[in-house]
């Protein structure tokens, strides 16, 4: 563990904060100031994780960054931050699309509330991200529930409260049962040692039989196969992603899916390594069935919303085959998944968010030659949409292909039928695009105006990102394989030395 | 037997025991601040003003913090002592049920004085009462002997009863509190039944004793104790309003005044959870496999019934009630676990919820406006528009009490859950998490009514959008300092809870020695 003076992972959590603080509370200032304010914080809070990432050593695969102090002593919860390969860029991620979403997806009415619920959300999912104490990481995977329904509930579609209780009560299920299995955890180790305990490194040194082990394993992956969401949890997200305001739709696609992808790689491979191995074919069936359900339902929608939450099933679908594939190449592929997924998903939410602000309508068969009028728009579609395919040289490529082949290694089969999911993705994208884009516009598709210079602006980093990464993996993969590599030899060990000893 | 009055064979006098008078400082601050308020109200000529009644009672209630604070002083630098041969003990538990009992007095007074000023009600009587009650629940978390415990019990109800009908002009004030008197008289009766029963098979009513009985005596036929162990727990079930006895608490919450209904709800509850701790975890601690599937059962119920009746209520205040049914299960889980940790967790869960239930209360208390009887969660529609402090505070307080982070109410609950885990009830804290969820949307149902922009479709969850929304009410000083108080502590003690859950922690550690 590498431990850092300057507290720059606090920073991350606390400017959001202070920003949401000051643009939904500070009523002394002008509307325009606190605004102003608000998407400063989310400036600085990028710039501060662009500084993590920098700072991060790589080939260093332990945590970085580290701060620990206790804080609630008698019940054991700690302030206990650090930052290794696998959470890095999913903070850089999150710090990465929030600014995006204020400036590209703000609402027309209450923006201060919109930016404070926005900030509070980037706080709380970058505290999820980086928590190394389970209690405080519950605390913070909690409070992200709470800014994602307020913003469906304010700013969402005709049906939004509904959506929202949905998606509230659904999330909050799996929560129950993260709760009560942390809890449990963090007891038997009390049991064990005498220390009561939520540090998640103390914890991972927690002797579990295999049925407790199990059980446990399941309590964790309840919450997150929920929030990522994983077929057959993922009911409530097709109507909450397509109620949810375009800025919330990219932040529960971009960033909270992540919390439970995320969650899988550390809170259930890792100290879990027994119940992985013998949930793997199960776990690896639902991710596949996930693919293809994801794809084929995407594939039969009329509506582009729907279409784009579908496809992320799909892909969410592929995190979790590589996560759960235990292979290196899988696990690093799902790593790098995550964040090309959150750049590509979040830039499609904004271009089909920009059609339907121009179109008042997200009904595919209203939509068509909007090529002419709008060609700009057009050709970032194309680009973001061919990185979602997985075209090579583009970030969506590599990633995918070190999910299949990482699948492949281990469990053949199910990278064979998985990879018919790259077959249908390619399928649903381009008969999309040519239903929308190609034709003759008539009517008021033809009169359609292209993007506008800050629309371009916004989207100019996320096409940015997909085309340097596409050519660049490895300034990612090279920070996030010594990490994965320290869960895959240590599943390995552990399942190996019991094997013997049976 | 009792000895607090023992007649000398010899000489025929009576031995006055000693009394440690610094035990008794809180209680008789509030008694004597009661009794003298009562002597001004009887002596002036025209009723008390109100004001003065109110001041009167916020410095009785800070000077009652303030001895119990010298009691903590000297219990955590010399140790706990009982006084009065026994029958009344102060250790951390006590404090601790004395801190938060004046604090919840001082907060209640300041809700009710924006009441009574609306309902035009002069006079002292409330705050007399109200007094009065505290130090009922005071005598309850210092009682080590039965018949005190019922003692505090009867002073803390029958004020109550009177409170619940307190004001004349609502006939549902007193349906609540005649439907209250004669239940909870009913529960008091089983109660002292239970003591008898107690002192029959042990010979003792002092709880000290009893435990000494219980746990050097292996009793051949011990029905006669769990006869007594289960009229003692009907008792203390029905004054904490858990499942099945609860079927009083909707009725009478909703019937009696608002600021009395917070009061009860905060009060009654720690005098009551005290007692039933003290009497369950140190009497009958030894034979604690017979009593703790009893309060698993309770538990359960409790929190089904109270977050599912929360879902289907459409009044608030009436689902504030449920809540308080539900919030009795999550405090038995602390008592079920019957460890330290559990009495720690409860206390804690006791102080957090007390400060919850003032301040969601107190601002039920606020909006009612006109007529005090109509909640209808349609009528909470748009206040953040109308007035944007009150609902941010109400929705904190909503949320704290359904487990948000950051808040008391997520640590209240977090340290229940731990204290059943580590006492190997995992399927109750499980069931109790369950119930959060349900209770958890209910709560969010009224935070998303009050907040929720003009054309929500707030018809699918179940308002009613016929009914027109409330109006700008004045919020009086007085009130926004308590709700502004209850919101602080909620927030402040979630953020950095170290003091309380030391003050818990402590509390419970002394309280097992």
């Amino acid at each position: 563990m590498n431990h850092s003076s300057f507290p720059w992972l606090e920073l991350l959590v606390l400017v959001p904060l202070v920003g949401a603080i000051i643009s939904a509370g500070a009523t002394g200032l002008s509307a325009l100031v606190r605004e102003r304010v608000g998407q400063a914080a989310a400036l600085i809070t990028l710039g501060l994780s662009i500084a993590v990432i920098i700072g991060f050593a790589a080939h260093d695969g332990g945590y970085q960054f580290v701060h620990h102090t206790s804080w609630i002593s008698s019940m054991g919860i700690s302030w206990f931050l650090g930052v290794d390969g696998i959470s890095l860029f999913l903070v850089g991620l999150t710090a990465l699309i929030v600014p995006i979403v204020l400036y590209g997806a703000m609402p027309a009415e209450r923006r201060l509330a919109f930016t404070a619920w926005v900030l509070l959300l980037e706080a709380a999912s970058i505290g999820a991200f980086i928590s190394l104490d389970l209690l405080l990481f519950f605390l913070f995977f909690e409070l992200t529930l709470l800014p994602s329904y307020f913003l469906i509930v304010g700013w969402g579609g005709k049906e939004r409260s509904r959506a929202a209780v949905k998606f509230f009560l659904y999330t909050f299920f799996g929560s129950a049962f993260l709760l009560v299995a942390i809890v449990s955890l963090a007891v038997l180790h009390e049991h064990q040692t005498g220390v009561l305990t939520f540090a998640f490194p103390e914890l991972l040194k927690t002797h579990l039989s295999s049925t407790t082990e199990l059980l446990l394993f399941l309590g964790f992956l309840s919450a997150f196969a929920v929030k990522s969401p994983l077929f057959p949890f993922h009911t409530w997200s097709p109507a909450t992603y397509r109620e949810a305001p375009t800025g919330a739709s990219i932040l529960l696609a971009a960033i909270l899916a992540k919390l439970g992808t995320y969650g899988f790689l550390r809170f259930c491979i890792t100290p879990f390594p027994h119940a992985t191995h013998t949930m793997t074919p199960i776990m690896l069936t639902i991710a596949v069935i996930g693919i293809l359900y994801g794809a084929g339902v995407a594939a039969v929608q009329r509506d582009l919303k729907q279409l784009v939450a579908y496809s992320s099933l799909s892909q969410v679908g592929f995190i979790a085959l590589g996560a759960f594939a235990l292979s290196t190449q899988g696990l690093s592929g799902a790593v790098l998944l995550m964040f090309n997924h959150g750049i590509i998903t979040a830039a499609l939410f904004l271009l089909i968010g920009m059609i339907a602000a121009r179109r008042g309508s997200w009904d595919i068969t209203q939509l068509r030659g909007l090529q002419g009028p709008a060609p700009i728009m057009a050709a970032a579609f194309t680009l973001v949409m061919l990185a979602s395919i997985g075209l090579p040289g583009l970030s969506g490529f590599v990633s995918e292909f070190l999910v299949l082949l990482g699948t492949f290694a281990t469990h053949p089969w199910w990278a064979a039928v998985a990879s018919l999911g790259v077959v249908l993705a390619a399928l649903y994208l381009l008969w999309a695009y040519q239903r929308v884009f190609h034709g003759k516009a008539e009517g008021a598709n033809a009169q359609i105006v292209d993007l506008s210079m800050r629309e371009r602006l916004v989207l100019v980093p996320l096409i940015a990102l997909i085309v340097v990464l596409g050519i660049f993996p490895n300034l990612l993969l090279d920070r996030i394989n010594p990490s994965v590599q320290k869960i895959v030899d240590h599943s390995a060990q552990v399942v190996s030395s019991s094997g013997a000893q049976r | 037997m009792n000895q607090l009055v023992t007649p000398s064979s010899s000489t025929g006098l009576l031995h006055a025991p000693s009394v440690s008078y610094l035990s008794l400082w809180p209680m008789a601050v509030m008694f004597l601040g009661a009794l003298l308020l009562l002597a001004i109200a009887a002596l002036v000529r025209g009723p008390v003003r109100r004001q003065f009644a109110t001041a009167g009672t916020v410095v009785v209630g800070l000077g009652s913090l303030i001895a119990s604070f010298v009691q903590w002083h000297q219990v955590s630098t010399k140790g706990a002592w009982s006084t009065l041969t026994g029958s009344i003990t102060t250790d951390g538990f006590a404090v601790m049920v004395n801190i938060i009992v004046s604090a919840s007095m001082i907060i209640a007074a300041l809700i009710a004085d924006g009441y009574l000023a609306r309902e035009k009600i002069e006079g002292a009587e409330f705050h007399v009462l109200a007094l009065c009650s505290a130090t009922g629940a005071m005598v309850m978390g210092s009682a080590n002997d039965l018949i005190v415990v019922f003692l505090g019990l009867e002073i803390l109800s029958i004020a109550l009863y009177v409170l619940a009908a307190f004001n004349p002009r609502r006939a549902a004030s007193g349906e609540a509190a005649m439907k209250y008197f004669i239940l909870g008289g009913f529960a008091s009766a089983i109660f002292v039944y239970g003591i008898a029963m107690t002192y029959g098979a042990t010979g003792t009513t002092n709880i000290s004793q009893i435990a000494s009985y219980l746990a050097k005596v292996s009793l051949l036929h011990n029905g006669l104790v769990l006869a007594a162990l289960a009229m003692l727990i009907v008792g203390f079930a029905f004054k904490v309003a858990a499942v099945p006895f609860h079927l009083w608490t909707p009725d009478v919450y909703q019937g009696a005044p608002t600021p009395v209904t917070g009061f009860m709800a905060a009060v009654a509850k720690v005098g009551a959870f005290a007692a039933m701790l003290r009497v369950l975890l140190s009497a009958f601690g030894s034979t604690a496999d017979s009593w703790r599937p009893i309060i698993y059962v309770l538990a359960i119920a409790s929190l089904i019934v109270g977050s599912v009746g929360m879902v289907v209520q459409r009044d608030v205040k009436r689902m504030l009630a449920y809540s308080s049914i539900s919030h009795a299960g999550y405090i038995l889980l602390g008592v079920q676990a019957a460890t330290a940790r559990g009495v720690s967790a409860s206390l804690f869960y006791l102080a957090a919820y007390a400060f919850l239930a003032l301040g969601s209360f107190g601002v039920i208390t606020v909006l009612a406006g006109g007529p005090d009887a109509d909640h209808d969660l349609g009528r909470f529609r748009g206040l953040l528009s109308r007035q944007p402090l009150l609902a941010v505070a109400f929705v904190i307080l909503l949320l704290a009490q359904a487990g948000t982070p950051f808040t008391t109410g997520f640590l209240a609950k977090l340290g229940v859950i731990t204290a059943a885990v580590s006492a190997a009830s995992t399927p109750l804290a499980l069931v109790a998490m369950l119930c959060a969820v349900i209770g958890g949307f209910a709560y969010l149902r009224v935070a998303i009514t009050a907040t929720a922009p003009e054309g929500t479709d707030l018809s699918l969850l179940g308002v009613d959008i016929s009914m027109t929304p409330g109006s700008q009410v004045k919020v009086p000083v007085t009130s926004a300092v308590a709700i502004g108080l209850c919101v602080l502590v909620t927030v402040l003690f979630g953020l950095w809870p170290a003091p309380l859950t030391q003050l818990a922690h402590q509390a419970s550690l002394l309280f097992i020695a």
